[in-house]
Formats: C-alpha cells, sequence, structure tokens
C-alpha cells in the first residue's frame, strides 16, 4: 500500500532536519510512543495505536537506509503487533525550502498482515494521514517553543 | 406415509429457541474455567523460526502457554482429512498432515500458532498479544491456477507433485473429443466461483475438561457431527480410547458444513485443560471466525460444450482448478468430487471429459459448505446451456426439455456414473414455467423497458446427491411408559425433534407430548454421523422406521406372554398390540411398563423395551437425489448496475414429504445463502495472502432486504432407494439459486454484448460490466 503526503513546518530546514533525527523530539512527536531508543543505524521503538477497532502495542525497528543532511532520509522498518499482526515497509522523508519554512513530503510502501489487513486495510490510508498529520502538529509545537528565536 | 402439514403448528424446539432458553456452547460456563485465546499467524507462508513466550507468561492470570513444541513435546499427533477422493474411487493424492498448533512452518493468515490459557477472556487475549513469533516470510501464492502453473513455492516439501494434491478425472476423452468434432456448435466459458465463509451466526466454539479423577475429557462444542470429532479427537490427535472422550453437542446456531468437521480448537481445549487442570472455554469472535473457519468453493473452471443446431447436446469438457487452501481438510472430498460428478445435471448427455485439480495454496482450509460442490456443476451446466440457447437462437426452456433424461429411463446412470432412481424432470421444468407465467414475460419485458429498465429471466434444473453413510436411530421406552428417541442425526435449525417426534407419534400412535427427543452427546447416543449433506430425513428417517419395527417385534413377546398366545399370531395396530382373530389386546404402553416391572414376565423376556434400527443404502441405490427447477426473473438498471429480483419460483422434489412447512423453510434459507453467493459474498486475499474480507465491513452477507418473495412448490416424487420414499432438502435452494441468478442477469445483459459476469454480481461489477460493453471492451 502507497502512501504519501506534505506538511509545512514553520521552521528552517537545518532546524527541521536535526529534529526529524532526534530521538527526544521524536519521542514526543509520534502519537502513541512509548519508547525510542537510538540503536546502530536507527531506532528501536514501541507504539501503540489504534486502526479502526484494533489497538495494540507494535514492537519495531526503524532503519535509516540513506541520509542526505538536510535534504532526504530514506528509512525501512517493521514492527510486530503480536495479534494484531504486523507493518512493515519503507519509507523516503524529503525537504525544501518554502516561504513559510519546510516542506517534508513524504511517501511510503507499506504492506500489513494479520488482523490489521483483516480489519483495517481500508482504514490504513486515512488512519496514517491522520496519524502524521499530528506528527508534524506536534512538531510545528515542539520546535514553536524556540531554544533560539526564529531567523 | 402421512403428510404431517396438515396438523403443523411449530416446532417442538421452538418454545426454548423463542423464549431464549436455548443452549448453546457459550451458554455453558463449568466451575473454575478457564479462557483460551489464539496466536495465529499474520503470514500467509512463512517459517517459523522460533517463539518467546516469556513475556505472555508473566502476564496478569496466565496459567499457560502452549506452542507447537510442546505439542510434539506431548506426543500430540497431526489431523489428516477426514477422507480423501480415493476412498471414493478417484486417485490417491497427497494428503496433509495439520498438527494442532503449527511447529515449523506457517501455511496460511490464520494458522494456530500458540495458544494462551488464562483466568479471563480479556487477560488471554492480552497475554497473547504479548507472545513474541520470529517469522521467516516465504514465497506466497494465492490462485490455485497459479499455483499450479509454478507460482509461489511448495508449501509441503515432501509432496512429489509440487502444490498439486491430485487430479480427478471423470468420463470418456475420445468420445467426447469426437462429439466436438461432429457438433454442429461449440463453445467455451470461463467461470468463477468464488471462495465463501460459511458465517454461521452462532461462531464456532468449545469447553474442554479434562477430569484427573476419571482420566476422562468431556468437549462441548458447536458441532454438526459430535462422534466424527471425537473420532478423530481420540484416534488422531489424543491417541486415546473414544470412551475416554464425551463430545457433547449441544444446541448449535447454524453449521453448513462448517461444523461438520474438528477444527483444531476443539483439541486444543481437551489439551489446554489437561495442562492446566482447569476447564478451558473458546469462542471464537467474528474476526477469528472469518480468518480461521474452513471456507465453502473456490473453483476456477474452463468449460466447453458441443451441440447440434437441433439443441441436442453432445458433450461436455471442463477442466478446473480448485483451490484447497493450505491443507487437504476435513471433508475437502466431498465438494471435490461432486464439482465434477453432477455436471451432467438431469440431461442425457453423450459424453463428458472432466478433470478437477486440487490445488494447495497459502489461503484458508476448504471444506464442505452448502451445497458442496453441486453449486458449481448446477453453475457450469446451467451457464453453458444458457449461452447455447443463445447461440444457437433457441428457447432455453425448450433447449432443456430437448435434453432431460425420461422418467422412462429410471434407473438413469450417468456419464459421472451417478446412478438417478426417480425424478420427472421434464414435468418439474414445464409446471415451473407455467407457475413463473413464462409465456408473459413479453409484456413484462416491455413494461421494464418503458421504465429505462432491462429486465432478465431464467429457468434452471438442478440435481442434487444426498444422503451419505450410514446411520443409527433409537427408541427408548422409559419404566413410566414414556419413550425417548436417541437420534444418530444432528439437528442444528433443520428441526428433526419435530419431525422425528412426529413419525414416531404417528407410527405408535401414541402422543407427541409423550416423546423426548435426545441427540448429540456421544455418552447417550452409541453412535451416530451427524447431519450434513441433506442426509437425516433418508438415512435417519428410515433407521427409525427400522428402530420402530423392532420396538413393536420386542413388544410382541410381551403381549404374547400377557395375552397367552403366539408371536405371529399379534398384530399391532393404532398402538394396540392384538391378537389376530380374538378381543384380546394389550396397549404398546402397558407393554412398555411391564417390561420395567421390578418382577413378572421381564425375568423371563429381559428388562426394558428398546428399538434400534440401521439404513444405509445399497451399493448402487444407496444416495437419493433431490431435484427441481428455479425461475428467476430480474431487472437491471442499466445506468447504475442496481438489480432487483422481481419473480422467484422454486419447484422442489424432495420425495415424500415429511413436513411442507419445514421443507420450505429450508428451501428458504437455501436460496438465501445461494443469493448471497451470486449477488454478494466472497472471501479475498490481497497478493501477499492477506485476508481482506475479514469482517462483515467488507464481506456481505444476505440481508432481508435483498431476499425475493419465493414461490415455493413441492413436486412429490417418491423415492424408490429408501422405505420412507423421502429425498434431501437442506441444500436444495443453495445449488440452484446462483446459476437462476446469474443466467437471469445474463439474459437482461446479454443483448448489449456481455458474453459473461463473475460472481457476485455486486451493484459495482454490473455497473463496470455495462461500461465495459458500452466501450466494446
Amino acid at each position: 500500500m502507497e502512501l504519501s503526503g506534505n506538511f509545512t513546518v514553520n521552521r528552517p530546514r537545518a532546524e527541521v532536519w536535526a529534529a526529524l533525527n532526534d530521538a527526544e523530539v521524536l519521542r514526543d512527536a509520534i502519537p502513541g510512543c512509548e519508547s525510542l531508543d537510538v540503536s546502530e543505524g536507527g531506532y528501536d521503538g514501541k507504539i501503540v495505536l489504534k486502526i479502526g477497532p484494533i489497538k495494540a502495542s507494535f514492537s519495531g525497528r526503524v532503519n535509516i537506509a540513506e541520509a542526505v543532511e538536510n535534504e532526504r532520509l530514506t528509512l525501512t522498518g517493521e514492527g510486530n503487533g503480536g495479534i494484531a499482526g504486523f507493518a512493515k515497509g519503507g519509507a523516503t522523508v524529503t525537504l525544501t525550502d518554502t516561504p513559510e519554512g519546510t516542506e517534508v513530503v513524504y511517501s511510503a510502501d507499506v504492506s500489513i498482515g494479520g488482523k490489521l489487513a483483516q480489519l483495517g486495510n481500508r482504514l490504513i490510508g486515512s488512519t496514517a494521514r491522520q496519524l502524521a498529520g499530528k506528527f508534524f502538529d506536534r512538531l510545528n509545537e515542539t520546535l514553536a517553543q524556540p531554544q533560539e528565536p526564529v531567523r | 406415509m402421512n403428510d404431517l402439514r396438515d396438523r403443523f403448528t411449530g416446532r417442538l424446539e421452538d418454545r426454548r429457541f423463542l423464549t431464549g432458553t436455548g443452549r448453546y456452547v457459550d451458554d455453558i460456563t463449568l466451575p473454575h474455567q478457564a479462557h483460551m485465546a489464539l496466536v495465529l499467524s499474520p503470514y500467509a507462508h512463512a517459517v517459523l523460526r522460533g517463539i518467546d513466550t516469556a513475556e505472555a507468561e508473566a502476564m496478569p492470570g496466565v496459567l499457560a502457554v502452549l506452542t507447537g513444541a510442546d505439542v510434539l513435546a506431548d506426543g500430540l499427533g497431526p489431523v489428516p482429512p477426514f477422507f480423501m477422493p480415493k476412498m471414493w474411487g478417484g486417485p490417491e493424492g497427497y494428503a496433509t498432515l495439520r498438527p494442532i498448533l503449527c511447529t515449523d512452518r506457517v501455511r496460511c493468515v490464520g494458522d494456530r500458532v500458540a495458544i494462551v490459557i488464562a483466568e479471563t477472556r480479556d487477560q488471554a487475549r492480552l497475554a497473547a498479544e504479548m507472545v513474541a513469533v520470529d517469522y521467516d516470510p516465504l514465497p506466497v501464492v494465492t490462485s490455485a491456477r497459479a499455483a499450479l502453473e509454478g507460482d509461489g513455492v511448495p508449501l509441503w516439501e515432501d509432496n512429489p507433485t509440487g502444490n498439486l494434491s491430485c487430479s480427478l478425472e471423470m468420463g470418456d476423452k475420445a468420445a467426447t473429443a469426437a462429439a466436438f468434432a461432429a457438433a454442429d456448435v461449440t463453445l467455451h466459458r470461463h467461470f468463477l466461483t468464488p471462495r465463501l465463509a460459511p458465517a454461521s451466526l452462532e461462531p464456532r466454539g468449545c469447553i474442554g475438561h479434562y477430569d484427573a479423577g476419571e482420566d476422562r475429557y468431556t468437549l462441548h462444542t458447536s458441532s454438526q457431527d459430535p462422534h466424527g470429532f471425537r473420532a478423530v479427537i481420540a484416534r488422531n490427535v489424543l491417541k486415546c480410547a473414544e470412551s475416554r472422550i464425551r463430545v457433547i453437542s449441544p444446541d448449535v446456531g447454524g453449521g453448513f458444513g462448517l461444523k461438520a468437521h474438528m477444527h483444531p480448537e476443539d483439541a486444543l481445549v481437551l489439551w489446554a485443560s489437561r495442562r492446566t487442570g482447569r476447564p478451558v472455554k473458546w469462542i471464537a469472535t467474528r474476526s477469528e471466525a472469518m480468518m480461521t473457519d474452513t471456507q465453502g468453493r473456490g473453483q476456477e473452471i474452463e468449460a466447453e460444450i458441443a451441440l447440434n443446431r437441433d439443441g441436442k447436446v453432445l458433450a461436455v469438457r471442463a477442466t478446473a482448478w480448485t483451490n484447497m487452501g493450505a491443507y487437504f481438510w476435513g471433508t475437502a472430498t466431498p465438494p471435490f468430487y461432486f464439482a465434477m460428478q453432477l455436471i451432467p445435471n438431469v440431461y442425457d448427455l453423450g459424453a463428458v471429459d472432466l478433470t478437477n485439480h486440487a490445488v494447495f495454496t497459502n489461503i484458508a482450509p476448504m471444506s464442505v459448505y452448502r451445497g458442496a460442490g453441486r453449486p458449481e456443476a448446477t453453475f457450469v451446466m446451467e451457464r453453458l446451456m444458457d449461452e447455447a440457447a443463445a447461440a444457437i437462437g433457441m428457447d432455453p426452456v425448450e433447449l432443456r426439455l430437448k435434453n432431460v433424461i425420461a422418467p422412462e429411463a429410471m434407473p438413469f446412470k450417468t456419464a459421472t456414473g451417478m446412478v438417478y432412481d426417480s425424478g420427472e424432470f421434464a414435468n418439474m421444468i414445464r409446471k415451473a414455467r407455467a407457475a413463473a407465467d413464462w409465456a408473459g414475460f413479453p409484456a413484462r419485458a416491455e413494461a421494464s423497458r418503458a421504465k429505462g429498465l432491462l429486465r432478465g429471466r431464467s429457468l434452471i434444473s438442478y440435481i442434487e446427491v444426498a444422503g451419505v453413510m450410514n446411520e443409527r436411530m433409537e427408541l427408548r421406552f422409559e419404566p413410566d411408559g414414556t419413550l425417548t428417541i436417541l437420534a444418530g442425526t444432528h439437528s442444528h435449525g433443520q428441526g428433526h425433534a419435530t419431525v422425528f417426534t412426529e413419525l414416531v407419534a404417528d407410527w405408535l400412535s401414541i402422543p407427541a407430548e409423550s416423546i423426548r427427543y435426545v441427540q448429540g452427546d456421544t455418552d447417550r447416543i452409541l453412535v451416530g454421523r451427524g447431519t450434513f449433506a441433506a442426509r437425516s430425513s433418508m438415512l435417519g428417517g428410515s433407521a427409525l422406521l427400522r428402530a420402530k419395527d423392532a420396538l413393536i417385534e420386542r413388544a410382541k413377546e410381551m403381549a404374547a406372554v400377557v395375552l397367552q398366545a403366539e408371536i405371529a399370531d399379534i398384530d399391532f395396530e393404532q398402538g394396540m398390540l392384538k391378537v389376530r382373530g380374538s378381543n384380546k389386546a394389550l396397549s404398546l404402553i402397558e407393554a412398555a411398563k411391564l417390561f420395567y416391572l421390578p418382577a413378572g414376565p421381564a425375568n423371563l423376556l429381559g428388562i426394558g423395551l428398546t428399538g434400534a434400527g440401521t439404513a444405509a443404502g445399497k451399493p448402487g441405490a444407496a444416495p437419493n437425489y433431490p431435484n427441481g427447477c428455479m425461475v428467476c426473473e430480474v431487472e437491471v438498471n442499466p445506468k447504475t448496475g442496481a438489480l432487483t429480483i422481481e419473480r422467484f419460483v422454486a419447484f422442489d422434489d424432495v420425495g415424500r414429504i415429511l413436513n411442507a412447512t419445514l421443507c420450505e423453510g429450508q428451501i428458504h434459507g437455501g436460496i438465501a445463502q445461494g443469493l448471497g453467493q451470486a449477488l454478494l459474498e466472497a472471501m479475498t486475499y490481497d497478493e501477499d495472502g492477506q485476508l481482506t474480507s475479514g469482517s462483515f465491513m467488507d464481506y456481505c452477507m444476505p440481508r432481508a432486504e435483498h431476499m425475493p418473495a419465493v414461490d415455493s412448490y413441492l413436486l412429490e416424487v417418491p423415492c424408490a432407494t429408501n422405505p420412507l420414499q423421502v429425498k434431501g432438502v437442506g441444500e436444495s435452494g443453495a445449488i440452484g439459486t446462483p446459476a437462476a441468478l446469474v443466467n437471469a442477469v445474463m439474459d437482461a445483459i446479454r443483448p448489449l454484448g456481455v458474453t459473461s459476469i463473475d460472481m457476485p454480481v455486486t451493484q459495482a461489477r454490473l455497473w463496470q460490466t455495462l461500461r465495459d460493453a458500452e466501450a466494446g471492451v
């Protein structure tokens, strides 16, 4: 399943890039994130998600396949929701300058399995968009509490 | 035989069903009962590399977490198919051995990987989420045809024929080829019958209880065949004596074939109870049911018909691919067989050449579902007949009349080896045609056209083979002169308690109120085959008749002693045992009571008055062939694809009618299921083998609004193979309906250039088909 979208973050590119590579910022911004730890070449984490009628705790790992500073991040990942099934896939995130700040464009190719596919296959797209929306809102909020003024 | 329709006032079962006092498995709670949750594979095909149960075991309330390794350690055996095609004279085939929990590989989404037993249902489910399973995914194939052509990887590495279990061949290749070469017209069609979910209102469920003191297991389960479950669990899984297992099947809320064979959970709860020392309950959620139940149908077929311009059909040739799913499981053989064997339907076809491939794929296993192969066979033949009629410009009813088997030809052996004992097929067709006002169609079509709608009609014939295996029924008088029927069959909606009670009350001239009906308990019933394949009226009814005869014979011994007469001089009439040529008589009930007195003639004759009877078909005449004719008329809105059923006539020959209301109830229910198949239902998997129709959000069940008013007629053509002269009825409606509906739709849209439409004919598919036709696709 292919998912894509774009959001604008009202901060310069370098700052957004730094935030996207900061485990602490990510932990706060990812909806339902219970833990996120840096490990070699990526993160290990745990998030609780509700997709349609399914609520499950996913443990997983995200690997950073390619990182072009301030420009592009290519990720692969896999999450296991136990009885709820699994999700795995890859995503590319690109950053470009805009007058308002930085536009973040993401595109992901995700496959899901088990109960998640059985009950949630029609809800994945909208849920993913919703989660991404929340993520970038929180990212905006976090970055809007500046340690240093906006230039 | 008596027709009970006139005095039918309702089913004896209805009192408890209508007052909420029915008793289903989930209504039963055993003391200290614990609960089981399943860990199911989310992958359609994967190597099982390891399972970490530690976190789950530490969860609150958890009593045990068990895996395939524990299954092996405890020596629990795998489950083979109930039987293979070879038993019916077919090919050997590759039979899978399915462990009750997967040990090294998962082969479909929903394969059982582990179980968690906990104090409460919620605790068990929460802990099940914590079981960490390490899967190594393998290539997946979901289409039988693609699997046979080499897609995916072999599911069973020791199967020498890859993903093919076996190929069944029937007919005469040379004669068929010659007929095709000589025919004026030949035509070819491709048909798909999707997989269907049985979707019983009551999902599967069971409670296992191991009594360590007695070293004995009790299984409460929602089953159509308690003795069959017991045999498989004892022989294959637990490897113990059958007497050490008691299976009780209480009220069952719908079976449709799903509950004709055990599923892994039936054995798992017994084992889990032994491991935890607690009764263990499992009731499927609807999601689990959709994912773990066996499914019906699932066939792709390339079919050809050869005929002359005068309408004489010369031959039919077909190759089919049956999607067995991951296992050859349960009673998958009958649908695999009947889908070919009944293709000749009610017609005298010159020759057939039929091949059916049973192919393993990474989806849920297939087994029987109401109709079991007969709907597929009927669909192929009846679709071909309508296409052939259109091709030669002949009225489709006349084409059928030209090819039907005549009553004088009975017994008639078909090109696939079925021996029909009776049937008035042409008579049936003519009656159905008249009942549906076939002649008035052009005017109705014109009226539809004036509204901007397309009207189509169909008349189809179907035949069914009913009544497999033997059966035993027992009658037992109690000491107070009341009577108990101990049934080997199993009613789960059919109304056996009513029909069998009425029959016995009638035969013995005793009040129905004094009769109790017992079924579904292996400790109370010596043996039984259960109920499926429309077998119970013929085999249960005939066995009951013989049980009655045996009972009367024994009662005559008492009458002879009491009335001081010879046994040979005693007749049984209207509840009385009478000495011929005298006025000496003893009532059956009095005789029964005497059999239970602590002293008296019972000392000599033996205590107790019982009678047991067995019924089995004779070879070559074993089953019976219910048959019928359906007429369907539909209106299609060419702009929206909306479809309405304007007329539905069902004529059914069920042999002698035991209870017309119950027969019609069965036929109506079958039609509703056939309508679901034709218009709404399909189990679907994506290319990764993920189930994408796993809930009623995506799997559309027929609703009351979809159901047309059905004009149902019964034509009594006595069956020649059993003393009650009855034929089956349980599957009839489901067999003909898909063909009737799709043919009617095709009749409406064929003028637009459409040559085929697949099931389910949803509004979206119909709309798309019409748009494609417009665009000349």
